[in-house]
């Protein structure tokens, strides 16, 4: 009954505290003297079990357990942008300036900064006296150079605003009072939200729209909604990271919320080096003015590994909020299956295949389902659409996709970018296998493409991809006989389907130019691959021989159209394709006249 | 040290078995406690926490339970957690997996006790390893390159030469621009006295010895002892690294004694297992210690990693092997095919990699043409190998005069680019201009990796030109 207990066993993350009867499930407690921070994760009688998120090295029975009756929570407000914090959103520069180079335990810092003061200015909209429900706009913050903070009521407050400020705020100003049926309310421009639970909005929406990546074998073959849910599974050293980086760097959402769940430190530093300089092709700033990092590193403790991906994903939904497109890259969420599976193991739980727990699947849809493209919470007469989009690295392993952590994401995912680790033996990347990948959203999105970036974008990829389909069906013929036994025309679709793997699909992500690749250039660049295909069998038809079409001057030309700038490269097309018909011109003539 | 008056002595121990004992009717025992016990033979071990609750404590003990019994063995709790004593003075001198010396020199005078722990970098602390260490390896240095504060296994199995290529490493290893040589902290779990030796005397022959400390754990020498080891020479490299601003080169040998020491107390304590037994938290565990590799900004020195493990049955695709690969900035692998056909270093490029390699080469660090080199020797080398399938099959006579140029291309590689002595130490600019020759064999129109520029600058037939 009392709001203290006391720690009766400690089991490495895990804490048994005695004199709990009380306690809710998914309670936030204090452990031990230094007031370790803990959630209760199950109750037995008088007994709570708590995951500790710091390290319980040193902690004795005996020691007291507070409860704080309130459940695990983030701080959400102007200041998560540009910051990096760690799995329960602990702010990770500064608690290096308060205990040093390593993350010592027991450390309490506030998620957003208390002291600064933001300048807060009313919208039209809103005016005192005016009924309010949740979700309405009061007010914005500029919190970064491209994203204006939207001060939102918090979902379940309504009533009639009988005051609203404007001015310099700190997070704890009270900026409004709502009148509501019980007390007044306060408004600030912080609010907190519990993060095992989905923010509310108002209506889901189909995925219409998609989320460019600037990546070829993404935008192009694999494409991947506004709102989406998409898995990239693979061995170690298949790129699984490189890929994360990517979408963070290129993607078209406006913000981005980088999650490092389990993962290597020094990939964490290479994003909070890269971010602050890396031009966001959008907008025009970095890449950090709309970007949000979550690090809880391998090493970390492994309790706030699996809260991690839940405060990730709640930030999101908050700018999702306020109608903007936000995504979620979240690496890996292999390691937040393994977090949950030693829990699970030290609560002496049943397991399930593997070892993993037998509500891994049902977690793992929770959490996918709270992306989506969506009317958010507010009056029709103010309506707003954001979204959330979920990207998760998988890491199956021995690089095989029949563990259950894999399998169960594939069952609510929409986009499956399979990592071969043939492919990237031979440094072909981004190494996602064309043959096992696919994408839910083609036919949603198709509509999309036709109108906004070319009537026959859509049937351009399938051409590509049907090449690389009778490629694949080719090779296991010339695994038999070889090439040479190969007729004509079928050597020249093994030549193009080369052209496409080589020339298009691979992408040097630490090429200046090549790492992003506008809509406008893939379309281009299939344009090109297509013509000297249609041009490759015309030839043959008139009777050229294939190694004539091989030793083509045009084809260095495509090979390095990669690296000519998105913006010059309408030129460079129209260049190569004159150059092209008129050396297959030349070929032809040569083969009369000889 | 510090007598703690808060010790307390038992003899209540209720069960031994496996590596555990479980010690009842105790008080104010705290997780992670080092324990001492005394059997009534008069032998001292030492233990740790691994379960403390109100009456019971369940102990790991290090030295094996054996001379253990349930009615006289004196246990004792001492207040503290596992700490190692380090100084300045532990370079050149030997210590068992506990730390304590076996070179028949004194006990270290400590100046400080740490914690073997060791708590998580802070990535906002961390600094990006971006040095080139130039191991005078082709194939590490051109294709898979180290830099400092990286770590990166040797993957190999039973009855390869990882231990000469560490020690070539060890040996060669110097920072380009400085020129600096590493200081090595080495840590032996499980293997043999015969390999332990090897080392000990490569060292020597070199002169190295005074630059090194030693942790040996050999394969006679208690099992669960291991556990600890590798956290032993880690908190060491990195005071030596910290506080007397020194680069460090960590070589953990072999990782598989060490995960399974994992598995016994694992399965000891009846936890439910993760693949092949091993227990759930390995990826956790390991990455506690390979973690600790790195820079921190604002000091100077650099802990760089060489785990070496042995994968069972050649399996990549093994836990440990696997796992490690997971939280490792990259892996070299060794290859039985060709170690059978005598190449040495047998390092197949095509499963290995350096996750830092891209910052860590070019323009003044490297030179401007090696990440276009050594992508086209990929490329080419994974072409070649194809073609050396496909001949198996359908014989040579079927393939294109393209084919065949990437099928010697291959042979090539691995005659003239893999194979080097195992006291040659080849400058970059050396490895740099054998890639350059063995490329200069395929069509230029085939090097597409590499920028037009470039090609014309450094490709031997423009060279000759000039």
């Amino acid at each position: 009954m009392g709001e203290k207990g006391l720690i009766a066993k400690i089991t490495g993350p895990l804490v048994v505290a005695d004199k709990m009867r009380g306690c809710e499930m998914y309670e936030v407690i204090k452990v031990g003297e230094e007031g370790l921070l803990g959630e209760t994760i199950r109750l037995d009688g008088d007994s709570a079990y708590v995951q500790v998120y710091e390290d319980t090295t040193g902690l004795k029975p005996g020691e007291p357990v507070i409860r704080t009756k309130a459940p695990l929570s983030v701080e959400l407000g102007p200041g998560i942008l540009k910051n990096f914090y760690d799995g329960v959103q602990r702010p990770l520069k500064a608690i290096k300036e308060k205990v040093g180079d390593y993350v010592e335990r027991g450390v309490s810092v506030d998620a957003l900064d208390r002291a600064k003061k933001w300048k807060f200015t009313q919208v039209p909209t809103a005016e005192e006296g005016k009924e309010i429900v949740g979700g309405v706009i009061l007010g914005e913050v500029q919190e970064s150079k491209v994203i204006t903070h939207k001060i939102l009521v918090p979902p379940g407050v309504h009533g009639k605003l009988l005051e609203l400020k404007e001015g310099d705020f700190t997070v704890q100003d009270t900026i409004a009072r709502v009148q509501t049926e019980g007390e007044d309310v306060e408004l600030k421009l912080m609010q907190k939200w519990p993060v095992r639970k989905g923010r509310p909005y108002k209506e889901k929406l189909d995925p219409e729209v998609p989320l460019l990546t600037g990546q070829r074998i993404n935008d192009t073959f694999f494409p991947i909604a506004k709102g989406g849910t998409g898995a990239i599974p693979g061995g170690f050293g298949t790129g699984k990271t490189v890929m994360q980086h990517q979408l963070a760097r290129w993607a078209d959402s406006q913000v981005i919320v980088y999650i490092g769940c389990g993962e290597r430190g020094n990939e964490m530093t290479e994003v909070l080096e890269d971010f602050p300089k890396l031009i966001d092709p959008y907008s025009g700033e970095t890449l950090m003015e709309r970007s949000t990092l979550i690090a809880n590193t391998s090493n970390m403790p492994v309790a706030a590994r699996e809260a991690s991906i839940y405060t990730g994903i709640t930030l999101a939904e908050y700018y999702r909020d306020m109608g903007y497109d936000a995504a979620i890259q979240a690496d890996s969420t292999s390691r937040w299956a393994e977090a949950l599976r030693e829990i699970s193991g030290r609560l002496e739980e049943m397991p399930g295949e593997e070892g993993y727990p037998a509500y891994l699947a049902t977690r793992l849809a929770d959490f996918y389902e709270r992306a989506g493209r969506v009317k958010t919470l507010c009056p029709d007469s103010e309506e707003r659409i954001g979204s959330v989009t979920v990207v998760g690295a998988v890491s199956p392993p021995g690089g095989d996709f029949s563990e259950p952590v894999t399998q169960n994401t594939l069952r609510v995912v929409g986009d499956f970018w399979a990592l071969d680790s043939s492919l990237a033996d031979r440094r072909h990347f981004p190494a996602i296998s064309w043959l096992r990948s696919y994408s839910l959203y083609l036919g949603g999105l198709r509509e999309w493409f036709a109108k906004s970036a070319a009537p026959d974008f859509t049937e351009q990829r399938e051409k590509m991809m049907g090449l690389l389909q009778k490629e694949a069906e080719l090779q296991e013929i010339v695994q038999l006989v070889g090439a040479d036994a190969l007729p004509p025309r079928e050597r020249g679709t093994l030549e193009v389907a080369r052209m496409i793997r080589e020339d298009f699909l691979q992408q040097n992500a630490y090429h200046e130019i090549d790492s992003f690749c506008s809509l406008e250039k893939q379309y281009l660049m299939a344009k090109i691959v297509l013509q000297w295909y249609d041009g490759a069998m015309d030839a043959v038809e008139a009777g050229i021989r294939v190694e004539k079409l091989e030793g083509m001057r045009i084809k260095d030309a495509i090979a390095r159209m990669k690296y000519v700038p998105n913006e010059d490269f309408r030129e460079k097309y129209e260049q190569i394709m004159k150059d092209m018909k008129d050396e297959f011109e030349a070929i032809k003539v040569k083969l009369k006249a000889g | 040290m510090a007598i703690d008056t808060s010790a307390r002595e038992y003899t209540t121990i209720r069960e031994a078995a496996g590596p555990l004992i479980v010690v009842e009717g105790v008080e104010g025992v705290s997780y992670g406690e080092v324990v001492k016990i005394v059997t009534p033979g008069g032998e001292e071990k030492t233990g740790q926490v691994l379960e403390a609750s109100k009456e019971l404590a369940v102990v790991q003990v290090f030295e094996g339970t054996s001379g253990i019994d349930t009615a006289k063995t004196k246990v004792r709790f001492t207040g503290d957690i596992m700490r190692i004593s380090v100084s300045q003075d532990m370079l050149g001198r030997f210590f068992d997996g506990l730390g304590r010396p076996i070179d028949g020199g004194p006990e270290v005078i400590p100046e400080d006790r740490l914690s073997v722990i060791g708590a998580a970098i802070n990535p906002t602390a961390r600094d990006y390893p971006r040095e080139f260490i130039q191991t005078g390896i082709s194939t590490i240095d051109g294709m898979n390159t180290l830099v400092r504060g990286q770590k990166l296994p040797i993957f190999s199995g039973a009855g390869m030469p990882h231990n000469a290529l560490a020690a070539q490493i060890a040996r060669q290893a110097k920072v380009l621009s400085t020129g600096e040589p590493f200081s090595v902290v080495f840590a032996a779990m499980g293997i043999t006295h015969e390999e332990a030796s090897f080392f000990m005397r490569d060292f020597e022959r070199t002169g190295a010895i005074e630059r090194i400390v030693a942790f040996l754990n050999l394969a006679d020498d208690p099992a669960i002892e291991r556990v600890i080891t590798p956290r032993m020479a880690l908190t060491t490299a990195e005071f030596l690294a910290y506080e007397y601003d020194m680069h460090i080169l960590v070589i953990l040998t072999d990782m598989t004694n060490y995960c399974e020491a994992l598995r016994e107390i694992a399965a000891a304590r009846e936890e439910v297992p993760g693949r092949r037994g091993y227990p759930g938290y390995m990826y956790t565990d390991l990455s506690m210690n390979y973690e600790r590799a790195g820079r921190i900004k604002g000091r100077k020195g650099s802990i760089t990693q060489i785990p070496i493990l042995s994968m069972p049955d050649d399996d990549i695709t093994h836990p440990i092997p696997d796992l490690t690969g997971y939280i490792t900035e990259g892996q070299f692998v060794l290859s039985r095919d060709l170690h059978r056909r005598g190449i040495y270093p047998p390092v197949d490029v095509l499963p290995s990699l350096s996750r830092l390699m891209d910052e860590g080469i070019g323009p003044e660090r490297t030179r401007e043409d090696h990440a276009g080199v050594s992508n086209q020797l990929y490329a080419g080398y994974a072409e070649g190998r194809d073609m050396r399938d496909l001949v198996a099959v359908v014989g040579e006579e079927a393939l294109t005069s393209r084919d065949r140029k990437y099928l010697e291309f291959a042979d090539e590689f691995e005659k003239r680019f893999v194979t080097q002595d195992r006291n040659e130490d080849r400058s970059i600019e050396e490895t740099l201009s054998i890639g350059w020759d063995l490329l200069a064999a395929l069509p230029e129109g085939e090097l597409k990796r590499i920028d037009e520029h470039i090609i014309k600058k450094y490709h031997p037939k423009y060279r000759k030109e000039e």
